[in-house]
């Protein structure tokens, strides 16, 4: 469910590292919670996030929330698909539901939940 | 809900409940030297015939529209309002209620805020219009707000000097705590804004332009002009409409290239009085849709397939949204948009097409006569309303002439210190020839 090779954060975001950069996303727990997701407000190319700053908003039948940086980040792209089809965060939010594409500064992915501490993290979350 | 006020028996029932024996026991924590011990100085208490004589001796010494020749104008017009329009909106479902909180269960309420929007659009030229603000000034700086939304990154804003003084004033006010520049433009002596100033005004960080046609001088601005240009720099334009009536002729907002609307609904059914309560109305284009202010009611089918109507993107309101939120409006004037969705729909596209032109044909004779004993101050084109240059202090004629049963119009050296000896006159469908001819003869005499 949570792949191994991602990262994780208690607001509930993924981040995979590639070559140069690495692929931001909200996880499969955050788009069960949300709901019927209807609209994706992302960031523009070349804007710099602090580590937990929200980059952007995701908005549910339900609500309204925010996305964070897992890290410190700058947008490299904006997965434009997900704006006019947001129900992919639905769908497939560890795959085609990827929100950002963000080149990360000297940040320590270590530092984020690895897949087996962040389930243990919603397996409390549940309760 | 109804108002009791409590007995002594339910004061002493709930003072003992507390454990207190009397109210002086209730009020001792306030010092002694704080308390006011004396007798109020109130008449003595009025039966009713006697309240109601006195109530109308005080009304028969206020001086009104209806008892004088009219030339205000300047935010608040006099037009006709239907005798329909108060009937409707003065039945109890529709006069007692508040904004929906609970509001699928208003179906009544939702579907009249529904066209409200619609007409809005409609003679607007745009997309989404909201369930209505609290008047021009307040739209004005919400929009102001929304543009910012939109641009986040820009921090400047372009206003006309023309636009409506106290407007200008309250998108002072809504934008003094925030990162925001605000320019004011100066108009040129077609009564426009000037277009050099602009051009030299408009940067990459402009987020947006705001102006209003008519404007305050009553003289049609070149928006397309200036609106094509902002765009072309990538900031928004904002066009404002102070008086509604001008919209049954003149190029809609939407026409002129504008991403926002918004203004006051006065003019379209609500009366004059005080100065309220009056509406506002804010419409966009649909590529904004997320960063309209206030509310919105949007229609929908229920499970058997059935018309409805619920409010909508209420997600992003404060209720849900916190600090967070759109917009700090989640209320809006239910009572007033009402009034102006009968007023519309009574007049239809033909009426609203034809008090436009008469409004159009009454001020423009008004010009030709006026322009023989006082100056055109401005050589822009009109709709209802000019500006007037004559031969003395402003204020002192309209002094004389309010003695004489006309209100003459405004001074504009009250807003524009510049312009101590202009008048801006305004004429509609509730002035006649014989008042025009009057306020000609009388400003000859009192220049």
């Amino acid at each position: 469910m949570y792949p191994d090779d991602y990262r994780y954060t208690k607001e509930h975001e993924w981040i995979k590292k590639g070559n140069a950069e690495a692929t931001v996303g909200i996880t499969t727990y955050a788009q069960k919670e949300l709901g019927d997701i209807v609209y994706v407000e992302l960031p523009t190319v070349g804007k710099k996030f602090a580590m937990g700053e929200a980059f952007g908003s995701i908005e549910s039948v339900k609500a309204v929330s925010e996305i964070y940086a897992p890290l410190e980040m700058e947008i490299v792209s904006v997965n434009s698909t997900v704006v006019d089809q947001p129900e992919l965060i639905n769908q497939d939010p560890h795959g085609k539901g990827w929100l950002v594409k963000v080149k990360l500064g000297n940040a320590d992915l270590d530092s984020l939940l690895s897949s087996g501490e962040y389930e243990e993290l919603i397996s409390q979350e549940k309760h | 809900m109804r108002y009791i006020p409590s007995s002594k028996e339910d004061i002493r029932k709930m003072l003992s409940d507390i454990g207190v024996n009397s109210l002086d026991d209730l009020f001792q924590t306030i010092p002694n030297e704080f308390q006011f011990r004396g007798k109020f100085s109130f008449p003595a208490a009025f039966s009713e015939q006697e309240l109601n004589q006195h109530l109308w001796d005080l009304a028969n010494q206020n001086e009104h529209m209806m008892k004088f020749a009219s030339f205000l104008g300047g935010g608040a017009y006099h037009h006709y309002v239907p005798a329909l329009v108060d009937a409707l909106i003065s039945r109890g479902e529709f006069l007692t209620s508040y904004t929906p909180y609970q509001p699928e269960i208003s179906q009544g309420t939702l579907q009249a805020i529904f066209e409200f929007q619609t007409f809005v659009c409609q003679i607007t030229g745009m997309d989404i219009a909201n369930a209505s603000m609290y008047d021009g000034a307040s739209s004005a700086a919400e929009a102001v707000l929304m543009a910012r939304r939109v641009k986040p990154d820009r921090h400047r804003v372009l206003v006309s000097s023309a636009v409506h003084p106290n407007y200008r004033k309250v998108i002072a006010t809504y934008t003094a705590n925030l990162p925001i520049e605000i320019i004011e433009l100066p108009y040129d002596e077609s009564g426009k804004t000037d277009l050099a100033a602009f051009e030299k005004g408009l940067r990459d960080n402009t987020i947006c332009v705001v102006l209003q046609s008519p404007n305050y001088f009553g003289v049609i601005e070149d928006q397309e002009k200036l609106f094509a240009a902002a765009r072309a720099n990538g900031a928004l334009s904002i066009s404002l409409i102070a008086e509604a009536a001008s919209l049954g002729i003149l190029k809609s907002p939407g026409e002129c290239g504008a991403d926002l609307a918004a203004g006051e609904c006065q003019s379209l059914g609500l009366h004059v009085g005080y100065g309220g309560p009056y509406a506002g109305f804010l419409s966009t284009r649909q590529a904004y849709l997320r960063n309209i202010p206030g509310r919105l009611v949007g229609q929908a089918r229920d499970l058997q397939g059935r018309r409805g109507f619920v409010l909508t993107l209420a997600a992003r309101e404060q209720h849900i949204r916190r600090e967070k939120a759109t917009s700090n409006i989640c209320t809006n004037q239910g009572l007033c948009a009402l009034a102006v969705t009968i007023y519309l729909s009574f007049l239809g596209a033909e009426g609203f097409r034809s008090l436009a032109i008469r409004n159009l044909q009454m001020a423009s004779y008004a010009r030709k006569v006026l322009s023989r004993v006082a100056k055109l101050r401005f050589s822009g084109p009109n709709f209802n309303e000019f500006v007037l240059q004559l031969k003395s202090d402003a204020e002192a004629v309209v002094e004389k002439l309010t003695a004489n049963k006309i209100f003459a119009g405004i001074p504009l050296g009250r807003y524009y210190p510049e312009l101590k000896n202009c008048l801006l006159v305004c004429v509609t469908e509730m002035n006649k020839k014989s008042q025009i001819e009057q306020l000609a003869s009388e400003l000859e005499a009192a220049q």
